[in-house]
């Protein structure tokens, strides 16, 4: 659980820029083309675990990406019509999410220090700073309280 | 912050000085130099961007080449085209449908206003763009990565289309991967125990060996005779079944650097024989295909003298690049063609066209590669066999 010093975690910077969202954490790869809905931001990959959630304005945590590399050009899309997740944490970037976040101004980490997926729940407050590569714990959800 | 250092240059790019379009593309550079561990850039003398036909990249890749291109986006670096969805001069004859056409054409304008050549060709080394051995450029389209790297002895990696066009723009690649000289090294030996005569032959042992490769360098050991068309369409069937970006052949291709305990495998005529017959359905083509990759002059002259003597019993197609056409026009192959039912195709392929919606069912064709694109990107059934074979089935 995040105490005061796990509250903030290094990162490698990959997009730059600071944005701050509800975390939404994915333990499989995401492929944007043809798995997320541009128009709306809905994730539509069948038997995907973020099926029919939705990633906009979403801190967005998975490992990579996966697919064609025209996913670059879907999260520009879903930039311009407002729909794009505020930031992203990868594990391991490669270049479709990389590229993407970066022509899509959504800031972005990877290589966090800490094991993230045990750290974040979906609906916690982070920030990502991808131009110092840092993550920051401001809040936990309302999910892990039940 | 980067660990990626950069020159006073690169630096000015990065922060922004260059314009929107080179920070952009330089935080593009540094990000992938990051992901692959590259310590600098290196510049690059050309480039060859991909992601070029509207049926690969769409609505999405056109709307982001259109911005590119209004924050005035400039190449820097001679930069040119891999093939786009259809002939620009002949789309209407060949049954593409007009809106395809039209977004075809916009992204065509786009990369156009970006100083980018429009040769749309996979070959570019067909038509002078030669690089020599050991110079470092930025090449997309993964044929002619294999065949840069290897025939050519120039070094890329496989680009992609954002990360060739960041390159196009700044000047410069991330220095990692087969840049390096100490990774251009190959961990798989292939002994050649087969007999290689035709294209369809070399297609074959390239669609076997992509397969048995993995994330292995191959060396070839015992192939006594190569031309450049045979070792175009080798490198083009690895690199299509097997990500393969470069290769070696013993006393051929100028580099040929084997790996400490490399695994060694033999090819036969019967593992051969096998592979043609597992990629070919043993149908009768309604489409022929040849040139792929884009077909040399003298590829386009041998289809000429074949068809002149003995018409084809069904619709084909010799897919070159643009310049290549018309020296064809010019000598008479082009003629010759489509008397005998055929079409020279120039600025596309079978395998980024529509083909699909253009009414084919089953394509014929004598590379490893088409047959390994075509039932996916083009819902087609594949004849795979020697021209003799697939002209007349």
């Amino acid at each position: 659980m995040a105490d005061e010093k796990t509250a903030i975690i290094g990162a490698r910077p990959i997009s730059r820029g600071k944005a701050s969202g509800e975390a939404l954490v994915s333990r499989a790869p995401i492929g944007f083309l043809g798995g997320v809905d541009p128009k709306t931001g809905t994730v539509m990959e069948k038997g995907h675990p973020l099926e029919g959630k939705n990633i906009s304005g979403r801190v967005l945590v998975f490992p990579n990406g996966k697919g064609s590399t025209v996913g670059s050009y879907v999260m520009l899309q879903l930039a311009k019509n407002k729909k794009a997740p505020a930031a992203v944490i990868n594990i391991g970037a490669e270049p479709i999410i990389a590229v993407g976040a970066i022509i899509s101004r959504i800031p972005m980490v990877d290589n966090p220090e800490k094991d993230v997926f045990s750290m974040l729940r979906d609906g916690d407050l982070v920030e990502v700073d991808g131009s110092a590569g840092k993550i920051r714990i401001l809040s936990q959800g309302t999910e892990r309280k039940k | 912050m980067a660990s990626v250092k950069l020159t006073i240059e690169e630096q000015r790019m990065f922060d922004g000085e260059a314009g929107e379009a080179a920070r952009e593309s330089m935080e593009i550079l540094v990000a992938l130099g990051r992901i692959y561990g590259a310590q600098r850039m290196v510049p690059v003398t050309s480039v060859q961007v991909s992601g070029v036909s509207y049926k690969t990249i769409g609505e999405a890749g056109l709307g982001y080449l259109k911005g590119l291109a209004q924050k005035g986006a400039k190449a820097r670096v001679p930069a040119f085209l891999n093939p786009a969805g259809m002939d620009i001069a002949q789309w209407k004859e060949m049954r593409v449908p007009e809106d395809f056409a039209r977004k075809q054409i916009e992204v065509l304008d786009a990369y156009a206003s970006m100083g980018i050549s429009k040769t749309c060709t996979c070959a570019p080394y067909f038509i002078g763009i030669r690089p020599k051995r050991g110079e470092h450029i930025a090449w997309a389209e993964s044929s002619a990565v294999a065949f840069a790297n290897s025939v050519l002895g120039a070094r890329t990696n496989r680009e992609g289309g954002p990360s060739a066009l960041a390159a196009a723009i700044c000047g410069v690649t991330p220095y990692y991967g087969l840049h390096i000289e100490k990774n251009r090294v190959a961990s798989l030996v292939v002994d050649v125990k087969c007999g290689l005569r035709t294209i369809a032959d070399f297609g074959a042992l390239g669609s076997l060996v992509g397969k048995l490769a993995k994330n292995r360098n191959p060396a070839f050991h015992g192939i006594k005779k190569a031309g450049e068309p045979g070792l175009k369409v080798l490198g083009a069937s690895m690199a299509a079944t097997g990500s393969v970006p470069v290769f070696f052949v013993e006393g051929i291709t100028p580099e040929y650097a084997i790996a400490d305990k490399p695994e060694i495998i033999a090819i036969t005529d019967k593992d051969l024989e096998a592979e043609r017959k597992a990629i070919d359905s043993g149908l009768k083509p309604s489409l022929v295909t040849i040139g792929c990759p884009h077909a040399s002059l003298e590829e386009i002259k041998e289809v000429a003298g074949l068809v002149a003597k003995r018409k084809p019993t069904c619709e084909f197609w010799v897919c070159t690049s643009r310049k290549l056409k018309e020296d064809a026009d010019r000598l008479g192959y082009s003629g010759a063609i489509s008397a005998a039912g055929g079409r020279v195709v120039a600025d596309t392929c079978m395998v980024v066209c529509p083909l699909e919606e253009m009414g084919y069912v089953v394509t014929g064709t004598n590379s490893g590669k088409a047959a390994a694109y075509l039932p996916n990107l083009c819902k087609q059934k594949v004849a795979f066999g020697d021209l003799e074979d697939i002209l007349y089935r």
